[in-house]
């Protein structure tokens, strides 16, 4: 199990234990947080999902793989922290990570 | 009117598979989907990739894997209803009256649902403003290119639309195109046009910067970006072009009087029903437990639901479980001899 915050738009964080090997999207979903919209279910194909890293978590969550940066041009409001959260496999070393949630995903 | 047995909502792979299980034991049906063509996701989303696991296909495209499913349902010429998108339900004695928001009226004995996640619709911006100038001088698609000849025309987006009408745009215009940063997604071949457009003048190109606001009293006078370091740039234009693909939004479905949990609809997995008798949902659309957001469950969802429609449909008959192989009524059904 590992730690992760995610913090609504609104400032109210949700700190929840995930399951090594699940997806940061899968997480969030399987726990109810609001904010994560996840449409197409993890396949990279709809940036519903869209979160932005905490600034000091950004470098040490694994980069992103061919065509996550192409979905994120379709995100709402995306910055250099933004990762498509189904793409980011929970493991020991993000344990604590924060993750900040866009006031919208479409 | 058109009266059929059932109407499918959806033309992805799990509608189209729907319809073939339904010719299969004699029912007649009707598709409508709101895209401009067939497949649904996976040719909306993924045409060309890849999908590795649809049973004893090792390999196929989403276009493949749709052309096979249009062949499979040949035999049953269904009408498919393109460019138009179910808005309203209401039952009617035995039967359900479904219009579309083209005017289309269906009567139906039942429903299948195979929406996906609801309908695609154009990403907007959520810049200020953008809202009331939408449809006058800002817009998702291009209906009519006439309108932008010498004028200015502001395209965000980094891929092939938004390069595509940049450089067929600046033949006639004042093209200004914006993107959220260096690298683009299109074509390389429509790259390199439009960085060769830049050079000769033709277009103006911001990169790093994304809309920040619109305005304009009566009409758009004039929109300011913003670049990533936060610094913002008026540019003066007359027209906005936004391309940032689509998005799935339920829509309609939600008021049909459906139970609702987390844009999908519960289900029970006999026949994969609603809580309406009569309205069946399959696919992404649909949730139980263990529910796999799958093509191959879409397959298996469609044939039950199929078998599910009969009841309601042909109430003074009975359904007898028949093979493919071996059946003389369904090989007659699929046209063989």
């Amino acid at each position: 199990m590992t730690k992760i915050t995610y913090i609504e738009h609104n400032g109210k964080p949700h700190t929840i234990d995930v399951e090594n090997g699940l997806s940061v999207m899968e997480g969030a979903v399987q726990n109810n947080i609001p904010g994560i919209d996840a449409d197409c279910g993890g396949s990279m194909a709809c940036a519903t999902c869209h979160v932005y890293i905490d600034e000091k978590w950004y470098e040490k969550v694994k980069k992103k793989e061919d065509g996550e940066e192409d979905m994120i041009d379709m995100a709402f409001e995306p910055n250099r922290f933004s990762r498509l959260s189904c793409q980011i496999m929970v493991s020991e070393e993000l344990d604590g990570l924060i993750v900040n949630l866009p006031s919208q995903q479409t | 009117m058109i009266k059929t047995d059932v109407l499918v909502i959806g033309a992805g792979p799990t509608g189209l598979f729907a319809v073939h299980q339904l010719g299969i034991i004699g029912l007649k049906a009707e598709i409508v989907d709101n895209l401009d063509k067939i497949g649904g996701q996976c040719i909306e989303l993924y045409p060309d990739k890849p999908i590795y696991d649809i049973p004893a296909i090792p390999e196929c495209t989403g276009e493949e894997l749709t052309n096979n499913l249009i062949e499979q349902l040949k035999p049953f010429k269904p009408n498919i209803h393109l460019n138009e998108r179910v808005e309203e339900v209401k039952k009617d004695k035995n039967f359900w009256i479904i219009k579309t928001n083209k005017g289309k009226e269906f009567q139906a004995y039942n429903i299948i649902i195979a929406g996906g996640v609801g309908s695609f619709e154009p990403r907007k911006f959520s810049a200020k403003g953008s809202e009331k100038f939408e449809g006058k001088e800002l817009f998702y698609s291009v209906k009519n290119k006439v309108i932008f000849k010498n004028k200015t025309v502001c395209i965000f987006g980094g891929g092939d639309s938004a390069l595509d009408w940049a450089i067929e745009l600046s033949n006639t215009s004042k093209v200004i195109l914006v993107h959220r940063r260096d690298d683009f997604r299109g074509a390389q071949v429509s790259i390199d046009k439009v960085k060769q457009l830049e050079k000769e003048g033709k277009i103006q190109l911001f990169t790093k910067y994304q809309l920040n606001s619109v305005d304009g009293e009566n009409k758009l006078e004039k929109i300011s970006i913003k670049h990533d370091d936060g610094n913002l740039k008026d540019i003066k234009t007359d027209y906005v072009l936004g391309f940032f693909g689509l998005i799935m939004q339920l829509g309609p479905i939600a008021n049909w009087g459906l139970n609702i949990d987390k844009k999908t609809i519960p289900v029970n997995t006999e026949n994969f029903e609603t809580n309406e008798k009569g309205i069946f949902a399959i696919g992404d659309l649909c949730s139980y437990p263990g529910k796999l957001k799958l093509i191959l469950s879409g397959f298996h969802e469609g044939a039950l639901a199929a078998r599910g429609c009969f009841k309601l449909a042909r109430p003074d008959e009975t359904l007898r479980f028949e093979f493919t192989t071996t059946s003389k009524n369904v090989l007659n059904r699929l046209g063989k001899k």
